[in-house]
């Protein structure tokens, strides 16, 4: 009953008049949502999760698409001309312990990530392959260009379109990982760039640079896909999402105070709203997180309430909506806050049902030893979970040392695709399906041998290690409690990114720690140290056999002596003392 | 050193009986229409009709006529001399100059040679991409509607449809919101407006290019055309030129790089009047005024026309035939230059750096390139217009492709500066003996001089 009736307040202020609203008669192809969500997370830190989401109901494949309004041009006609079905792209700085934060909205490994499904009419995928990432990297500011076929893998079952798609022959998607890359101001510009308002107006104008990056986790994407453009499902449109994900450790970083609003996060607040959007609302996480009454409070008051059940749990969000003429009315800027009305005991946190960790073992620099621990913690439930590890070249997996071991007993994985690296051109693929037991801990490791590398195949400082890509889980996790089907275009975007397939089970990827392995590295200087010694030595030779060429010999008095007085009367020379 | 000559091959012939019969229509026009089936329509070549004195055909006062297509009507003025020098001066009109092949060549001239006109047209390339930004700074009080879909397809397309020989062309548009101009404008009391002076203009565009988004997925060059909505608390705004004088336009353009124009959007009658306005913007005139801009940035001006001469509009098609020959002969001989300035410049380098290894399909790029340009100075002396643009572009397009092959780059960084210092401990102690064995000798003879100095 509740619910219903915040839903139907929430209709009612969508059609009442707002500003923006003057185009209403007129129609419109394309339309801008934008949303902020905050939550509160177990340890104390506070996660903000940005999401714009313009959707255009034209057909950008045909071609003859060229006029855009709130869709980026820039964007577009990458998606035209190199036929993109689908592109997900994400830049991300620091690690979302899924452990200690719960299960994240959008997780995205550290580094950038890209993976993409291309039209079936594209002939050469690995060309097309090349060209996007290149053209990506410009328009990004991002190292992209430097995804090559020694990173790319073709995964199998891991990465499903999220979009519509007639087919799903994997030989058209592409998935890369640079673990490498470091994300900073100079990516976050072109991202801001891409949004129609830019960061003038509506929520983007709390993304200022100097907070987002002081922060311990940093998220930024673009995701790409086509979606149906009514329930009939008989002509396409076209949905960009540009979210963004940032964690402020409050609480960690000594103020010891789990409050926080807005102008202490992002040091601004919201003053006007963006005219293009038609949405644009804020969310606050105000779920209960024991079982307790209410612990917290938001203010200003919240224009209504929200109830919904998002990852297998009950959720209620606290909703501002920006366009609600009410809300700027009392006071000229939106300045949300959150108390604690008493200290909340951090031993009781909730664990997440599924998460992972992962680590490189063994000792000394020729083998070593990949574990990956997954833990199901669902009291009676089992389900299946795919693994895909990319691994480098130069380390050269050992397959047969595979183990996967649950409850101390071997679990068999129900299905295996292996391809095994090429030096130089290809990295190891390796995909299974697993099941976790209820209540469990399944250990998988495989042992590695590292390669020598030739000494210009070494990155600059080789001395740091080297980077193995997060291995990522797929997983459809049985929800405690049942959930409805859900229309895309009314709820909230963070419950919509991912397909959900029916009520009793909710759609999960994490990605585990990216690993640091120390290669046997070469002392560079070698060669140049080698240089100088010979150098120095055939020198020493050349002075001497010089000094016996161009000497000349005097007659000497009659004292001559035997080669030991000559010998003598040089060293007495030197020392400035008259000779014998 | 090089240079360029022209020479135009003349021929004269009387008019056909069906040619008589179209030139006793009433007007110029007219006769121009129904002369247009009977010429001969390649590319490069021109007709020219003299009419005699007292014809009526001409308007008063007007003594050169100039149609849509290759051909013109002159009036027999003067002595045969006087005719045969103005037949050139409409001949030289109707293909090229010696300023528009100066300014083909501009790139390759020494500064200050040339007037401030010449470096205005587009650079030659096998393509462009034309952008129209419609900029909407103030969101909040206009929503700015264009119909630019169907402007494109109305007035674009069919100039377009004719540059196609010359080009490759590809159209598209964006709304870009919160763009503003690099410049405040300056309120004037009297007028009670915004005004944004000539020389202010140069400013105005850098803000608003980091904005335009480049079009990562191709290299051909890019035509801005941006209409900029002025925020209403700027408006209305008025560009002046040098004079101080309001510009009828209100648009100017910026050489190779595209046009603006600020389109005020009128006040609404009463104050109280909801935000935000609703704009739909008179594409008919946004576009008269971008295509004038294009026509310029091609080179096509028709400014410096004697008043005796009267040039027949383009009409719909946006540029005439005779034009459209005027920017193949300048292309061609563009095309030309740059083919022989890029694989000069790949010889000098190839001089200069002696371990850069050129591959057998790079050589035969450059092989085939000096064959297409030859092809097409051949063509062009014969005056096959079309042949030799044609070879003219396949010269371009081979002699980039050897240029900028990667495979010149792989060797090229291992400059001598280093080889020197990783040998520097062998130079060094080898040196060391030699250089005291120099100074010995120094010592030495600086001694035999001196000894026999003392004896005396």
């Amino acid at each position: 009953g509740g619910m219903a009736a915040a839903l139907l307040l929430l209709l009612l202020m969508a059609a009442g008049p707002g500003p923006g609203r003057a185009d209403a008669g007129r129609e419109r192809r394309d339309a801008l949502r934008e949303e902020l969500l905050l939550s509160p997370l177990p340890t104390g830190d506070v996660a903000a999760t940005f999401q714009f989401r313009t959707r255009w109901d034209a057909d950008l494949q045909r071609g003859s698409v060229s006029h855009y309004r709130l869709f980026p041009k820039a964007l577009g006609r990458l998606v035209a001309a190199l036929g993109v079905r689908e592109l997900h792209l994400a830049l991300t700085q620091g690690f979302w312990r899924t452990r200690y934060w719960g299960q994240p909205p959008l997780q995205a490994p550290a580094g950038a990530e890209l993976w993409v499904w291309f039209q079936p009419t594209v002939t050469d995928v690995d060309k097309a392959w090349k060209e996007l990432s290149n053209i990506l990297s410009g328009i990004f500011c991002a190292s992209l260009n430097f995804i090559d076929s020694t990173n790319t893998v073709i995964p199998t079952a891991s990465f499903k379109p999220l979009g519509l798609a007639n087919g799903t022959d994997h030989h058209l998607l592409r998935y890369a990982v640079l673990p490498r890359e470091v994300v900073c101001t100079e990516n976050l510009t072109p991202w801001k760039k891409l949004l129609p308002c830019g960061s003038k107006a509506g929520l983007a104008v709390l993304l200022k640079a100097e907070r987002l990056f002081h922060s311990s986790y940093h998220s930024q994407a673009v995701h790409i896909r086509p979606i149906c453009r009514d329930a009939s499902c008989l002509a396409v449109s076209w949905e960009l999402r540009q979210t963004l994900t940032v964690v402020f450790d409050f609480f960690s970083s000594g103020q010891g105070k789990k409050d926080w609003s807005l102008f202490k996060m992002f040091s601004r607040t919201l003053t006007d709203t963006c005219p293009l959007a038609s949405e644009s609302k804020v969310y606050v996480d105000i779920s209960p997180k024991n079982k307790e009454k209410e612990l917290l409070e938001v203010s200003p008051t919240p224009t209504s309430v929200h109830e919904t059940i998002v990852q297998g749990e009950k959720k209620s969000y606290a909703v501002y909506d920006l366009l609600s003429p009410s809300l700027f009315n009392t006071s000229r800027s939106l300045n949300v806050q959150l108390k604690w009305k008493r200290p909340q005991d951090s031993s009781e946190m909730p664990i997440p049902t599924l998460h992972a960790q992962r680590y490189v073992g063994g000792y000394g620099l020729q083998t070593g030893e990949i574990c990956t621990l997954i833990y199901n913690t669902h009291p009676y439930r089992a389900f299946p979970v795919i693994l895909l590890e990319t691994v480098p070249w130069y380390l050269r997996l050992y397959v047969h040392t595979l183990t996967i071991i649950t409850k101390g007993k071997e679990n068999k994985p129900s299905y295996i695709h292996y391809q095994p690296a090429q030096d130089r051109s290809r990295p190891h693929l390796l995909e299974m399906l697993i099941q976790l037991p209820a209540n469990s801990v399944t250990k998988i490791t495989i042992q590695f041998e590292r390669a020598l590398l030739k000494w210009t195949e070494y990155p600059p400082d080789p001395n740091h290690g080297f980077y193995v890509g997060s291995s990522v889980l797929s997983a459809l996790v049985p929800s405690v409690t049942a959930m409805k089907d859900i229309d895309v275009e009314q709820s909230p975007l963070f419950t919509s990114l991912f397909p959900s397939s029916d009520g009793s089970s909710y759609f999960v990827r994490l990605y585990t720690e990216p690993l640091l392995v120390n290669l046997p590295t070469p002392d560079f200087s070698m060669p140049y140290n080698v240089i100088c010694l010979t150098c120095t030595v055939v020198a020493v030779c050349y002075g001497s056999f010089y000094n016996l060429l161009t000497r000349t010999f005097h007659v000497e008095e009659p004292s001559r002596g035997g080669l030991a007085k000559r010998l003598a009367n040089v060293i007495r020379k030197f020392r400035g003392v008259p000779p014998l | 050193r090089t240079s360029v000559t022209s020479r135009y091959e003349m021929r004269y012939r009387s008019t056909t009986g069906q040619e008589e019969a179209a030139l006793a229509a009433a007007t110029a026009r007219e006769a121009d229409a129904a002369l247009y089936p009977l010429q001969d329509t390649t590319l490069g070549s021109l007709t020219m009709y003299v009419v005699p004195e007292t014809s009526s055909l001409l308007p008063q006062g007007i003594n050169v006529y100039v149609g849509k297509h290759r051909s013109a009507l002159v009036r027999a003025v003067g002595s045969l001399a006087a005719l045969q020098a103005r037949l050139r001066e409409v001949t030289q009109l109707m293909s090229f100059t010696a300023s528009a092949v100066a300014a083909a060549l501009s790139d390759r001239v020494p500064n200050g040679q040339l007037g401030p006109d010449a470096r205005r047209n587009l650079k030659s390339s096998l393509g462009y991409e034309i952008t129209f930004s419609l900029l909407n700074p103030d969101p909040k009080s206009h929503t700015v509607d264009w119909d630019i879909e169907g402007a494109v397809n109305r007035y674009v397309k069919p100039v377009l449809d004719k540059l196609s020989l010359v080009a490759n062309f590809s159209v598209d548009s964006q709304i870009l919101y919160y763009a503003v101009l690099g410049v405040t404008p300056r309120y004037d009391k009297e007028s009670s407006s915004f005004l944004l002076s000539a020389h202010s203009l140069p400013h105005v565009i850098n803000p608003v290019e980091a904005r335009l988004g480049s079009s990562a997925a191709s290299l051909y060059p890019v035509l801005n055309f941006l209409l900029y909505v002025p925020e209403r608390s700027h408006s209305p705004l008025y560009i002046q030129d040098k004079d101080g004088a309001p510009v009828s336009t209100n648009a100017f353009h910026s050489p190779r790089w595209g046009g603006i124009m600020v389109y005020n959007v009128e006040a609404p009658a009463s104050p109280q009047a909801s935000l935000p306005l609703h704009v739909d913007v008179d594409m008919a005139r946004v576009m008269e005024v971008f295509l004038a801009q294009l026509r310029l940035l091609f080179g096509l001006s028709r400014e410096e026309v004697p008043p005796e001469f009267l040039l027949e509009g383009p009409g719909n098609e946006g540029l005439a035939d005779w034009e459209l020959d005027h920017l193949l002969w300048a292309h061609t001989v563009e095309n030309i230059a740059t083919v022989s300035t890029t694989l000069t410049s790949l010889a000098q380098l190839l001089d200069k750096i002696g371990n850069i290894v050129i591959k057998d399909d790079v050589a035969s790029e450059v092989y085939r390139a000096v064959a297409s340009v030859q092809r097409a100075v051949t063509k062009l002396s014969l005056g096959h217009l079309h042949a030799a643009f044609q070879a003219s572009k396949e010269a371009v397009t081979s002699s980039e492709r050897a240029f900028f092959d990667p495979s010149l780059l792989h060797l090229l960084y291992f400059p001598d500066d280093q080889k020197f210092a990783i040998y520097i401990p062998l130079f060094l102690p080898m040196a060391v003996p030699i250089l005291l064995s120099l100074a010995k000798i120094v010592r030495e003879t600086r001694l035999r001089k001196k000894e026999p100095t003392k004896m005396d």
